[in-house]
């Protein structure tokens, strides 16, 4: 069996959690891979902490239960991890991608995890490219390069033609997604 | 040529439904199947499908008007789960005995109560007797090929019954996954046009169905009844192997996974077969001889063909996802100990409830079971009736 990455997100109702797994599944389902994006469904209301999974392979993907020891944690609420372990059971060789301001460093003393941390600052990137909180889409770019599951060269011509077809209506807001993926692209740092 | 795509099993579902084009549907909403009437009814809205939809106030009218509509010799299909599926009860019986084939997508969800919108096999399983042709679904590409081969058994003249397509709530229906989807013009090739009804209320010979039958004639109907839910047997293996053709993908009564020498053998349904399958291949790299039964066909209930599969094991694990409340098990696993019966005997069989009310199946649960039976098989000691992933 080819190589399985699993990738667990936690964030809060109305925030994109959801959306960003199964745009990350999509974005993986166009290169060949195979691929599971699943939220786990809970008394869902806005502000509510969620979780989802994406499952990612080059070979077909049968288990169908929860992900207890992901590669990767993507944590869109930096709230949550006051009061959800958000690091239970991560690999120590995987990586928590959170989105803050603070510094991997200085986040990183909040974690309960040895392994690596990644942040990026998606409120400043979403609200200085598209003008609200949409934390998704910089979330999404980062998680793109941290976990490498697609190339990012694949990455943004893809993203380019699916915000071209999603915003077909009002063209005039890709060119500032795309900004605000190339950003994140950049600005996404670790501890290293 | 066939699409690669990524689908959710409700939407594969819709999709599907749209690519048969049926004369009706008649449906009303309930968690986790909501998708399947909601991005079906857009379809109708945007002029895609030919289909009458019928938005009714309540799941007893929806299956109603659905065998109306089939009673009228229309091709027929509805989607529900869990309460909305006990709420068409009374009809589910009328619309077996009347013959009126028609194809209801059910997504397992546990019944209440306590309410619970997640996903077990209480609904389904409830109905087991209720008539209908029942098929399992590991996957959102299983849902979606039993969708289509649904019409073709359950429309043909030696069945005219219909045919409940079963997949996990929100395991399935709301996970995005590969699959591969038929062109469109083979779908409607594939299930034909138009249903042919041999008779119905309307046509040149109309007949009147679903009158009242007293002790004079009701047996010999139920007989008749029993009869067509045997000859489905032989059409199931008919459409499968036509169906096998067209997508490349095999089906039968059940899929036997890695049981060729297997000394400990998994009986089981829906989207815990996949998880299994998992378990099985870390187990086999292991050098464990292990395999899997996933039943896809639970009515008609392929007994012979099961006690056949299970006559070279030493041991069994049964799994039930809803506890039948009869103190010996659920009903899967009294019909395959009792299908084993004088077939393959001297074995060592055992139940697993498991998984009530969304409760999550992991590998490590399943590695549990597999455990279990090596410990029987070694020690002979074992607890016939276990509960697994339950705190106790």
């Amino acid at each position: 069996m080819g190589k399985l990455v699993e990738i667990r997100w936690h964030g809060r109702g109305g925030q994109g959690a959801k959306t960003a797994s199964l745009l990350l599944a999509e974005v993986a389902f166009n290169t060949g891979k195979y691929i599971q994006g699943f939220p786990e469904y809970g008394p869902e209301r806005m502000g509510a902490p969620i979780t989802a999974y994406n499952r990612i392979s080059d070979d077909p993907i049968t288990i169908h239960s929860n992900i207890y020891e992901p590669d990767y944690v993507v944590v869109v609420d930096e709230t949550l991890i006051k009061s959800v372990p958000v690091t239970a059971g991560l690999k120590e060789n995987g990586a928590v991608i959170i989105n803050t301001s603070k510094s991997p460093e200085e986040i990183k003393k909040e974690l309960n995890y040895n392994g690596k941390v990644y942040t990026i600052d998606a409120r400043k990137i979403s609200e200085e490219t598209l003008g609200a909180y949409f934390p998704n889409t910089p979330m999404l770019a980062a998680v793109v390069k941290i976990t490498e599951v697609v190339s990012v060269e694949v990455f943004l011509n893809d993203i380019e033609a699916s915000f071209k077809h999603k915003f077909a209506n009002k063209p005039q807001v890709v060119p500032k997604n795309m900004e605000a993926v190339k950003r994140a692209l950049e600005e996404v740092k670790g501890n290293e | 040529m066939a699409k690669r795509v990524s689908l959710s099993g409700n939407e594969a579902v819709a999709f599907g439904m749209k690519q048969i084009n049926p004369d009706v549907v008649a449906a009303f909403p309930i968690t986790p199947s909501t998708e399947v009437p909601q991005y079906f009814s857009q379809f109708v809205a945007n002029g895609q499908v030919d289909t009458e939809f019928v938005p009714v106030e309540s799941e007893h009218s929806a299956m109603s008007a659905c065998l109306g509509a089939a009673a009228a010799g229309g091709r027929v299909m509805t989607a529900t789960a869990s309460a909305g599926l006990a709420l068409m009860w009374e009809m589910l019986y009328v619309g077996a005995s009347m013959r009126t084939p028609l194809v209801l997508a059910v997504t397992n969800r546990a019944l209440s109560g306590p309410i619970n919108i997640h996903n077990d096999h209480s609904d389904t399983m409830g109905a087991r007797d209720s008539g209908w042709i029942q098929l399992y679904s590991e996957s959102a590409q299983e849902a979606y090929d039993n969708l289509i081969q649904a019409v073709r058994i359950g429309e043909h003249k030696d069945v005219q019954l219909p045919v409940m397509v079963c997949y996990d709530g929100f395991i399935t229906s709301h996970a995005v996954e590969n699959l591969e989807m038929l062109e469109d013009a083979d779908v409607k090739n594939f299930v034909g046009e138009n249903r042919i009804a041999p008779y119905a209320l309307l046509g040149k010979e109309p007949m009147s169905m679903g009158p009242l039958d007293l002790p004079n004639h009701y047996f010999e109907h139920k007989r008749l009844q029993a009869e067509a839910m045997k000859n489905a047997k032989n059409v199931i293996l008919e459409v499968a192997a036509e169906y096998e053709k067209l997508s490349g993908r095999k089906y039968s009564f059940f899929e036997e996974y890695k049981m060729e020498d297997a000394e400990a053998a998994i009986v089981v349904i829906n989207s815990t077969a996949g998880t299994a399958k998992y378990v099985v291949d870390n187990l086999r790299a292991q050098g464990k001889k292990v395999g899997l039964i996933k039943i896809r066909v639970f009515r008609p209930f392929p007994a012979e063909e099961i006690a056949k599969a299970l006559k070279n094991v030493k041991a069994v694990a049964i799994m039930d996802k809803l506890d039948g409340f009869s103190a010996s098990g659920g009903p899967l696993f009294n019909e395959v100990r009792s299908a084993m019966y004088g077939v393959a005997d001297g074995k060592i069989v055992t139940s697993y409830i498991y998984g009530l009310g969304g409760r999550d199946v992991t590998s490590v649960n399943i590695e549990k079971v597999y455990s279990d039976l090596f410990s029987a098989i070694e020690t002979g000691k074992y607890e016939v009736y276990n509960y697994l992933g339950v705190r106790e």
